[in-house]
């Protein structure tokens, strides 16, 4: 299969969050600020790849009716690595992302590419096809981050834009996280149909 | 190659090999991320004691002291005496208050060698985004009564102008306010018993 095409793949035709509406939690949870949105894609797209590579590396030394306890495994050591590492040496974005970092050991996107995909293709495509969905991933956190932060506090990426005050406070909380992803859902799905 | 059939001996292997090679990986990770994590957190707590207290060149860490203040029988406030050379300059105190708007609010205050109040930190807070999360701002806003820096809890009522206080809560954020002033009013008890406990040094 064409590498670029894997990576299209993730990005715009399966992309997670937009067409697949997977990994909702830590898309809502996250997304209070582009910054996080966008550190939240980021270690999920780590966690991702790596976990594609192994798990592409020793399929056909996993029997098929332990696979999945073996390939979360897996995935718990890599999300647990990723973890220590930024308690170590990022302490501030591990205390703004907090919880969602264990909790990517449970996120479906992971799991999912990794039984669709890693366990049916070779390790470089599995490769490529982790740097497409978490690219899609974290293009989709960052987006609805930087929409909501815009819309909430005028800000993107900590820029004021315009005062503080003009903006409305529901879209930094969960609800405007709801709104902000259905319209964004919706303009996707719009772009994509059309082109 | 050939996968392998998922019979008994089969997967025990299997998954046997995966967790050990996936605990070996950890164990060493965890040897090597342990000093720089305790580092990190050693450092976030100096950072805080620097930034609500005058200069100061002891470790306040090694003379901490443990003070139970609001006698729930949930964890101690924390104090750390500050020395330039032999003089006295004051202490930060770490606390907490548990009737935020979200739960438990911690807070960081540091007072001068007279008790009055230098600066302070939240340290951790789950409230409202917007609203009583500004409350790291807020209380150092020179704009009418929102600041308590630079006043002596001894003098001022540190409560809400609503309760009758000489503060101004935070707009929509009243319970928040309270809680905070409130952590503030025990930190300032456990400074004064923390002194009175010292005073002969």
């Amino acid at each position: 299969m064409n590498k670029l095409r894997i990576i299209y793949n993730g990005l715009v035709v399966e992309n997670p969050t937009f067409v697949l509406l997977l990994g909702m939690c830590p898309t809502l949870g996250t997304t209070g600020s582009a910054m996080n949105g966008m550190s939240m894609g980021l270690a999920t797209m780590g966690v991702l790849i790596c976990s594609n590579i192994v798990i592409s590396a020793i399929k056909s030394l996993v029997p098929d009716k332990v696979r999945i306890p073996a390939f979360i495994v897996v995935i718990a050591t890599f999300v647990t690595l990723l973890q220590m590492m930024m308690q170590a040496y990022l302490p501030e974005l591990n205390a703004s992302l907090g919880l969602f970092i264990p909790l990517i050991v449970v996120n479906c996107i992971v799991l999912g590419r990794a039984e669709a995909f890693a366990s049916r293709h070779s390790v470089v495509d599995s490769a490529f096809d982790g740097i497409g969905i978490g690219l899609g991933f974290t293009v989709a956190l960052t987006l609805l981050g930087a929409v909501r932060e815009i819309l909430g506090t005028g800000c993107v990426f900590g820029l004021q834009v315009y005062p503080e005050t003009y903006g409305s406070l529901v879209f930094v909380l969960a609800p405007g996280a709801f709104i902000a992803l259905g319209f964004l859902v919706a303009l996707f799905n719009y772009i994509r149909n059309r082109s | 190659m050939k996968k392998l059939a998922s019979t008994l001996p089969n997967m025990i292997l299997s998954l046997g090999v995966i967790t050990i090679i996936a605990s070996a990986l950890l164990a060493w990770a965890n040897s090597v991320t342990a000093e720089p994590i305790a580092e990190a957190a050693k450092q976030t707590r100096v950072d805080a004691i620097k930034d609500v207290l005058p200069a100061f060149d002891n470790d306040p860490l090694a003379k901490a002291v443990e003070l139970n203040v609001t006698g729930d029988g949930n964890a101690p406030f924390i104090v750390y005496p500050a020395y330039e050379g032999d003089k006295f300059v004051g202490a930060a105190v770490e606390g907490y208050t548990l009737n935020g708007f979200s739960g438990e609010v911690k807070v960081m205050y540091g007072f001068d060698a007279a008790g009055v109040v230098h600066g302070y930190q939240v340290l951790s807070h789950a409230e409202t985004p917007g609203l009583g999360a500004k409350m790291n701002e807020w209380f150092r806003m020179e704009e009418g009564n929102r600041s308590v820096i630079d006043k002596d809890p001894a003098q001022v009522n540190m409560t809400v102008a609503k309760d009758g206080g000489a503060i101004d809560a935070i707009t929509a954020a009243t319970i928040s306010s309270r809680a905070f002033l409130s952590a503030l009013r025990d930190c300032y008890q456990a400074f004064m018993t923390y002194k009175n406990d010292h005073s002969n040094e």
